[in-house]
């Protein structure tokens, strides 16, 4: 077990950064949660008590097999089956640029939270900015979809990110913005790739 | 029917309790029986029991055949067997058939030793909480401490989940499957007109029909046709009969004309000769009467404090009698208690019969669940 964490430690630094937020035995609620491997890490190296939400059939089958709990309902729609305050920690990995409703999913994170955590691919990295100079919507491993069949509505930028959340009364606690396994600190809207936010109500 | 996964050749047992048993309703019954089937072996730590608790018409007999009769294959052989979902090499499963029941145990078409007659309408109502009781029994005259998970779907649901209010330190996982924490009016209703089909019956005689010697097969017959419009989905509905005619073409009378008429005759008729029209009407009723928060002002939450069990929910898309959404609200109870819950909405055209049916998803689910269960 301690091997796979290390090797999950390396292969997802996302899980890492996110990991290094949540305080031990805490209560968290993943959203948008996949396979349940984050839950799973967070479970194992943390002892936090979770649950995951998913939509997708496979990801709940997925998410048991890995012996997370999983409730399956669309994050669309709400979180109203959580009462208020009931977590910890409410978060979005790599999921709030595929949501339609953003204003209202984290609205929703943090009247079930205490905190919130998103985390998301930063359009403003130097090789998407490229990419759109030379006329073309970017693909890249952050964002590896084509135009044209891309689940991401709501993509954004770091700086559209902090201006969003100074609009919509979200304190942002902490950032941090990585590439690959690398933390970025200089000019890090255009040289980070994965942004992280801890959040809470103003 | 081959079904090399079937656990086989399987046979009822029976375990007499003379213990009387308290009910809900305030009613004693002095003694009763219980029949009950296993299938798989008791480990040697006694902890890996899975009890299956059955819906309104089902018994004891949940997976595969009587010597004597090997088409009378279990109601639940697609779910219970070796390499099954509900895995008898991993768990010692269970099936029990309720009291208040016909396939068995003590019910209302059994002798009540006291008069030498049957119970007939004498029969005490019975609830999900005399059965949880009745399971408690059972275990401890089995030797088993805890049950590593209680199973159900619809009435069967409820009864799990009940055990698991019931004795919390008992039930160790639920699987609670297209069921809901409580009847709607619009259940409660259908279950009325079926109970008023039966005691409406001439044949019914107070509940009495034994000593007649009659059977009020008209009655009977008609509330399985209702229950059983409930149980399937206008689309399964629609995709199996559609206006379908029997003869091809209209004859302009009231014989059956249309498939879907053929076909719920059909069920009617075949339920009326195997099932006591009495215990249709208790099972009924301990549909309507199961509400684990009437006495919590209503608050599911605050029943549910007492549980321990971990859960599996699930529900049918298609299913309009115990929707998703009642489901869910069973969900967000225990999820209001911290309790570890997993929930998925499995998509089925098939409504409420979905949770019998063999559907890949929904037995991936169920067996992803049982494998990760600790014995």
């Amino acid at each position: 077990m301690a091997k796979l964490l290390s090797s999950l430690t390396l292969s997802r630094p996302d899980f890492a950064t996110i990991a290094a937020w949540i305080r031990p035995e805490s209560r968290v609620l993943d959203l948008g949660c996949g396979d349940g491997t984050l839950l799973q890490y967070l479970q194992d190296t943390l002892g936090v008590h979770g649950y995951g939400v998913e939509i997708d059939d496979a990801n709940i089958l997925a998410c048991l097999n890995n012996g997370v709990n999983v409730v399956q309902s669309d994050l669309e729609s709400g979180l109203s089956g959580f009462e208020s305050d009931s977590f910890d920690y409410v978060i979005l990995s790599q999921t709030l640029q595929a949501m339609r409703h953003t204003e209202k999913i984290i609205q929703e994170m943090l009247r079930a939270g205490k905190e919130g955590i998103v985390t998301f691919p930063n359009f403003g990295h130097w090789k998407n900015r490229l990419q759109v100079s030379f006329g073309h919507m970017p693909v890249s491993q952050n964002l590896p979809y084509e135009w044209f069949d891309t689940p991401n509505v709501h993509l954004c930028t770091l700086s559209d990110f902090e201006q969003f959340c100074h609009q919509h009364g979200v304190h942002i606690l902490e950032r941090r913005v990585m590439s690959g396994n690398r933390q970025i600190t200089l000019a890090p809207n255009f040289f980070g790739m994965l942004a992280f936010y801890r959040f809470t109500r103003r | 029917m081959h079904d090399s996964d079937s656990i086989g050749i399987v046979a009822p047992l029976k375990i007499f309790f003379d213990t009387p048993l308290s009910l809900e309703s305030g009613a004693v019954l002095d003694n009763y029986e219980l029949v009950y089937e296993t299938y798989g072996e008791l480990n040697a730590t006694r902890s890996n029991t899975v009890l299956i608790c059955h819906a309104l018409s089902g018994n004891h007999h949940a997976a595969g055949v009587y010597a004597d009769n090997p088409k009378n294959v279990g109601w639940w052989n697609n779910m219970i067997g070796p390499g099954k979902p509900i895995d008898t090499h991993k768990f010692f499963v269970i099936g029990v058939n309720n009291i208040g029941g016909c396939h068995g145990s003590t019910g209302p078409a059994s002798i009540n030793k006291k008069t030498d007659k049957h119970y007939g309408a004498d029969f005490p109502m019975v609830t999900t909480v005399d059965w949880a009781e009745t399971y408690v029994r059972l275990a401890d005259k089995l030797g088993i401490d805890q049950f590593a998970a209680v199973v159900g779907g619809s009435l069967g649901g409820m009864s799990a989940m009940q055990l698991a209010l019931y004795a919390p330190e008992k039930v160790r996982h639920a699987v609670i499957i297209a069921a809901a924490a409580k009847l709607t009016a619009q259940n409660i209703a259908f279950n009325d007109v079926a109970r008023q089909a039966i005691i409406t019956d001439p044949d019914f005689h107070g509940g009495d029909y034994y000593s007649h010697g009659t059977l009020p097969r008209r009655g009977l017959r008609l509330a399985r046709m209702l229950g059983h419009i409930t149980y399937l989905s206008n689309d399964s509905m629609a995709e199996k009969f559609g206006r379908e005619l029997r003869a091809g073409s209209l004859s302009f009378n009231f014989d059956v004309e249309f498939q879907i008429e053929s076909y719920l005759r059909y069920q009617g008729d075949k339920f009326a000769e195997q099932f006591d029209a009495n215990t249709y009407l208790l099972m009924t009723k301990a549909l309507d009467y199961f509400d684990p928060a009437r006495d919590y002002d209503d608050d599911l939450s605050a029943a549910f404090r007492c549980a321990k069990a971990n859960f599996l929910v699930l529900s049918f898309s298609s299913d309009w009698r115990f929707s998703p959404e009642r489901s869910r609200a069973i969900v967000k109870a225990l999820l209001d208690n911290g309790l570890n819950v997993s929930y998925a909405e499995i998509l089925s055209r098939h409504g409420h019969d979905s949770f019998l049916m063999k559907d890949e998803h929904y037995h991936q689910l169920v067996r992803a669940y049982m494998n990760k269960i600790d014995i």
